[in-house]
C-alpha cells in the first residue's frame, strides 16, 4: 500500500538552535537537515538570521546561513534569479525556487525543506536521478526522417507560437514533486515535468515522430496517472500549466481513433 | 542496491498501449451516466413512500425495465473503471494489486449480474 506515514529512520527530529554572528532585525529559519554519514534521523535546526545582513530572497538568506552561521548548510543553487532550477524546495509548504522567493512574502517563520517524496542525498538536496532518467525517457531532441535541409528547419511563427507556455520549462521539479500520484507512483507515472516536455516536442510541428512519441505515452502509468489534480500548474515557479499540456497529450492520443 | 542505469528502470517495459482506452471508456460511460442518473434519482424520488406492489409494476414497465437495466450496466461499468485507478494509485506490489483487482472486478461483475437479474425478473 501506498506509506502514508513514515518510516522510524525519517521521523523528523527537534534540531539545535543557532544565532547569526550580528544582531540586526533576527528572522527564525527552519532548515531541514539530514547527515546521511552520521547514521542519524534527519532533524529540523533554527536559525536566527539577521536580515540586515543578507539580501531579500529566501537563497539569500539560505547563503547568509551557510556564510556565517554554519557552513555545513547543503543545498543545490547556481543562477540566482530563476532560470536553473537548482534551488527548488519547499518552502513554507510551497515547491518554489528560493530564489525568487522573497523572504517578506512570507508571513511568521521560514520553513525550509527538501523537495517532497524525493530521496535526500544531504539536507536539501533530492536524489533527482529517476526524474532527469524520466525527462531522457521522452526523447527530448527533435527527431526528423526528412533530409536535413541546408540551413535552419523552418517552422511558421503560428507554428512556434503553439510551443510558447512549454519551452520555459527549467526542470526544477516543483510541479512533479507537488503531485500525489507522482508521489505514490514516481517508478512509473513520468510525472507533470517529463509530461510537458514530452508535449513541447509533440507540438513542435519540425519533429516527424509525433505517432511514435504518442505511442511511446499510451500506457495506464506513464501518463493515465495524472487525474488533473492541477497541483503542478499551482506550484510552477514559472507560471507554466503542464496539466493542460497533459490534457493536450490525452485529446490528441484520441484525435487518432 | 541495484547497479541499473536509471534510464533502463524508466523505460521498463515500455508501454502498455492501453491507456487511452481505459481513460476514453471511463469519460464517455461518465457522460452516458449523466441523463441516466438525473433519470434515475428523479424517478425514485417521486416514488418514495409507494407500496412495493406498485414500485415492482413500475419497474415492469418496458421503458423502465430498459433504461433500469441501461443504468446498471453503465453504473457498473463505469465504477469498476474507478475503482481500478485507485488500486492501481494506492496499492503497490505486483501480486497484492493484481488478486486485489481481479477480486473487485469479479465482486463488481456478480453484483451487476445480480442487479440485471432482479431487473428481469420483475420485468419478464
Amino acid at each position: 500500500m501506498a506509506e502514508f506515514s513514515l518510516p522510524a529512520n525519517s521521523l523528523v527530529q527537534k534540531g539545535r538552535k543557532f544565532k547569526d554572528v550580528s544582531s540586526g532585525q533576527l528572522r527564525s529559519v527552519q532548515v531541514y537537515r539530514w547527515d546521511p554519514d552520521t547514521g542519524e534521523n534527519p532533524r529540523v535546526d533554527t536559525f536566527d538570521v539577521d536580515m540586515d545582513a543578507c539580501g531579500p530572497m529566501v537563497l539569500d538568506v539560505l547563503l547568509r546561513i551557510k556564510n556565517s552561521i554554519d557552513s555545513t548548510l547543503t543545498f543545490r543553487r547556481s543562477c540566482r534569479e530563476g532560470i536553473c532550477g537548482s534551488c527548488s524546495m519547499n518552502i513554507n509548504g510551497v515547491n518554489t525556487l528560493a530564489c525568487t522567493t522573497a523572504a517578506a512574502e512570507i508571513k511568521g517563520d521560514i520553513k525550509i525543506y527538501p523537495l517532497p517524496h524525493m530521496s535526500v542525498i544531504k539536507d536539501l538536496v533530492p536524489d533527482m536521478n529517476n526524474f532527469y532518467a524520466q525527462y531522457a525517457s521522452i526523447k527530448p531532441w527533435l527527431q526528423a526522417d526528412s533530409a536535413a535541409p541546408d540551413s535552419e528547419r523552418l517552422q511558421s511563427q503560428e507554428d512556434r507560437e503553439k510551443l510558447d507556455g512549454l519551452y520555459e520549462c527549467i526542470l526544477c521539479a516543483c510541479c512533479s514533486t507537488s503531485c500525489p500520484s507522482y508521489w505514490w507512483n514516481s517508478d512509473r507515472y513520468l510525472g507533470p515535468a517529463a509530461l510537458l516536455q514530452a508535449y513541447r516536442w509533440i507540438a513542435d510541428s519540425r519533429d516527424e515522430s509525433t505517432g511514435e512519441r504518442l505511442d511511446e505515452l499510451d500506457d495506464a502509468f506513464k501518463l493515465y496517472r495524472c487525474h488533473t489534480i492541477m497541483n503542478c500548474t499551482n506550484a510552477c515557479p514559472k507560471g507554466l500549466n503542464p496539466a493542460k499540456a497533459i490534457s493536450e497529450i490525452k485529446q490528441t492520443i484520441i484525435k487518432r481513433k | 542496491m541495484s547497479l541499473q542505469h536509471p534510464l533502463a528502470r524508466v523505460k521498463g517495459l515500455g508501454a502498455s498501449g492501453e491507456g487511452s482506452h481505459h481513460w476514453w471508456l471511463q469519460r464517455t460511460s461518465a457522460l452516458t451516466l449523466i441523463p441516466l442518473s438525473i433519470w434515475f434519482v428523479f424517478s425514485i424520488l417521486q416514488r418514495i413512500g409507494e407500496e412495493q406492489v406498485s414500485i415492482q409494476s413500475w419497474i415492469a414497465e418496458p421503458m423502465v425495465a430498459l433504461l433500469l437495466t441501461l443504468y446498471l450496466v453503465f453504473m457498473f461499468f463505469h465504477g469498476q473503471l474507478g475503482l481500478q485507478v485507485v488500486i492501481e494509485d494506492y496499492v503497490h506490489g505486483k501480486r497484492k494489486r493484481m488478486t486485489l483487482l481481479l477480486v473487485v472486478k469479479g465482486a463488481m461483475i456478480f453484483a451487476a449480474l445480480a442487479s440485471i437479474f432482479s431487473v428481469l425478473r420483475i420485468a419478464l
